[in-house]
């Protein structure tokens, strides 16, 4: 810990090789493979703490409190779709799959979402019937690795989201590890049991924007045109990405930062591939403005959302909803203190646990343990969720509110400011005090 | 027998049809007219239909099928059979790339050739090619069986898992942890029975047979050259 009380303050620590590189080149130099881990980037990264709201005040009047509505709702498919999805809070839960995290959080998640009255996620390996169950509104990814896929999930889905990449990896697939190759796990992914299953990069039976026009309309055709289809991709061209995707025929773009969580990818991908969440929001509503798309196909962004300023800090850049991964599985949990004992057992410590893929996740939540699994329960989980939900959806209302507005979506890049040079640049709003949006005209 | 010609019909008002079927079946016989190459013909198929196409079919003909047994007298464009769950299809001429690209069952018979990547993630199906399959086919093969009375490609079966390959005439090289295998009477048993479906006259001593060798299912330092 640099922090540690008992390191000579004479002695420096290396700010090119400080501790944790170095203990990560003594681990590589142990074992001759690379790390691999779960959750997101951990670098320090411009992100939304770098902007600040401009309250009302004589040049613009702030909505009251508690009195004055401020709508949530958001209609997410209406370009294409007989029937887009209505969420009550522009706050969705993101895909992570049934192996990956324990039935129990499948569940959980469902439940909490529905609670109030969002969507959730299916992942790599398919949909189980707990999800489904459990999910007022749920989106089926439709993944490289085709894991679980089938007809007939494809049709019970509310939506179907098509996963060109995420923020943890764009250009990488996924990775389960052997250990969490559980029989069901296994049967559902048509694979031996206790393998290392690697999901694929890429799509496997087509390869760019054109023949993506193709898969959409094949998607829409079995499904008889009824349910919208998102495009996700992981934030690095943002700008090209959802023109494309636009041009493919997407009804939703889904654009995940390297902020974003995974459950189990090489270290070296998730801190060194993709742009930040903050960087990638101004590309894609430019995009999609220029096409004259804005709000026509929807925006979701995702990627180290935390609280609701993070929430209305998207909407005020021009998105139309946000999704959490990590954020709802703290909620439920995950790197919780009161397993401080458990974490320790397995070298590490609440706060810092990232390695989903050993499914020994004291929350159990990234586990397929039975016993682990055992710790979550479903519904109390799904009572967190809801909660922490709701905190998010008010205190984005309380913030739009004191901005003037009667909707989230109503929030603008006008509202904002920046803290530093970097985010100014990246969020395209002025640096605060200033007129000054650098790389643009005064 | 309905008849649906594509030169008057569009490919919206074809698939409706056909899934109506699945709600109510009033029509097993169905033949198409015109399809001139068009995208997604008869994808998503929920009954126990049969379906000719009397031309050339675009991408994704016969995608994620169940149930229905469809012959497309002509070419397919790519990922023919597509996801299919179970019933048949079959190609009278040559099959574009990913032909039957992560299909879970059914049987996929291509009477000329198959482009590349042919059964790429296949995950239960049983193909037939008569004639040759193109590069990287059976690249990370889950299940199934790929069975080719001619040549294959560049790197067969690279990634694979559990699926039986049957090459009758030469593979251009093997993929990472694809090998040859010992063909046993258990093999040569299923491939007569392959080959009987496919209804092809081939004799299954001459074939072949690869799979993996299991060497990759763990990740292992001493094989990062092949990761």
């Amino acid at each position: 810990m640099s922090n540690d009380i008992n390191v000579n303050p004479g002695l420096r620590e290396s700010a090119t090789f400080d501790r944790t590189t170095m203990a990560e080149i003594r681990r590589a130099a142990d074992t001759g493979i690379y790390d691999i881990r779960g959750f997101g980037a951990k670098r320090k990264l411009p992100h939304f703490d770098d902007l600040l709201f401009l309250g009302a005040s004589m040049s613009r009047y702030p909505l009251e409190g508690y009195r004055e509505k401020c709508n949530t709702q958001v209609t997410l498919g209406t370009r294409f779709a007989k029937k887009p999805i209505v969420i009550e809070t522009p706050v969705t839960i993101a895909g992570m799959s049934f192996g990956a995290l324990s039935a129990n959080a499948k569940e959980a998640l469902g439940r909490g979402a529905s609670m109030v009255g969002t969507s959730t996620t299916t992942g790599d390996g398919g949909m189980t019937p707990e999800e489904r169950g459990q999910s007022s509104k749920l989106v089926y990814q439709y993944l490289p690795s085709r894991y679980g896929m089938n007809p007939d999930d494809l049709r019970k889905a509310d939506a179907i989201e098509v996963v060109l990449g995420q923020g943890a990896k764009p250009g990488g697939g996924g990775m389960l590890l052997g250990q969490k190759i559980t029989d069901r796990v296994a049967q559902m992914r048509t694979l031996p049991k206790g393998i290392d299953q690697r999901s694929a990069c890429r799509h496997p039976d087509w390869t760019g924007p054109d023949d993506l026009a193709i898969k959409i309309q094949e998607l829409r055709e079995i499904t008889d045109w009824q349910v919208p289809i998102y495009i996700k991709v992981g934030a690095t061209r943002t700008y090209y990405d959802v023109k494309l995707a636009v041009k493919a025929g997407a009804d939703v773009i889904v654009v995940d930062g390297m902020q974003g969580g995974t459950a189990a990818t090489q270290d070296v991908f998730i801190e060194h591939v993709g742009i930040p969440t903050l960087a990638a929001i101004p590309q894609a509503v430019q995009a999609l403005q220029e096409m004259g798309m804005h709000r026509k196909v929807q925006l979701i962004v995702s990627g180290g959302i935390r609280n609701g300023a993070d929430v209305a800090k998207c909407m005020a850049l021009g998105a139309d909803a946000v999704a959490i991964g990590t954020a709802a599985l703290v909620a439920l949990g995950c790197n919780d203190p009161k397993y401080s004992e458990d974490y320790a057992k397995i070298g590490s410590a609440a706060g810092f646990y990232d390695d989903y893929q050993e499914g020994k996740d004291p929350a159990g939540i990234s586990t397929q343990d039975p016993e682990l699994a055992k710790r979550l329960d479903p519904v109390e989980g799904g009572r967190r969720l809801a909660n922490y939900l709701r905190v998010l959806t008010l205190e984005a209302q309380t913030l739009a509110r004191a901005c003037g507005k009667n909707d989230l979506r109503n929030l603008e890049p006008e509202d904002l400011v920046a803290l530093t040079v970097e985010s100014a640049a990246m969020a395209r709003v002025p640096l605060a005090g200033t007129s000054w949006i650098p790389g643009q005209q005064f | 027998m309905k008849t649906i010609d594509l030169a008057e019909s569009s490919i919206r008002e074809l698939n409706q049809a056909l899934h109506d079927q699945a709600v109510e079946c009033t029509e097993r016989e169905w033949e198409v007219l015109n399809p001139k190459g068009q995208h997604n013909i008869a994808c998503g198929l929920d009954q126990n239909l049969s379906v000719d196409i009397h031309g050339h079919a675009g991408y994704f003909c016969a995608g994620m099928n169940k149930k229905a047994h469809v012959v497309i007298h002509g070419n397919a464009g790519q990922g023919v059979a597509e996801n299919m769950m179970s019933g048949t299809v079959r190609v009278k001429g040559d099959a574009s790339q990913a032909a039957g690209a992560t299909a879970h069952g059914g049987l996929l018979v291509i009477e000329g050739n198959a482009g590349a990547r042919c059964g790429i993630s296949m995950k239960g199906v049983d193909i037939v090619v008569k004639g040759s399959i193109g590069h990287m086919s059976c690249f990370m093969g889950q299940s199934g069986n790929l069975v080719v009375c001619g040549d294959a490609g560049d790197a067969l079966g690279d990634s694979m898992y559990e699926v039986h390959i049957y090459v009758k005439g030469t593979v251009k090289s093997l993929g990472a942890d694809c090998i040859e295998k010992e063909m046993r009477p258990e093999h040569i048993e299923e491939l007569t029975e392959l080959l009987n479906r496919a209804g092809l006259d081939e004799d299954p001593a001459s074939f072949k047979r690869y799979g993996s060798a299991r060497q990759l299912y763990n990740f292992k330092v001493d094989n990062a050259g092949a990761y």
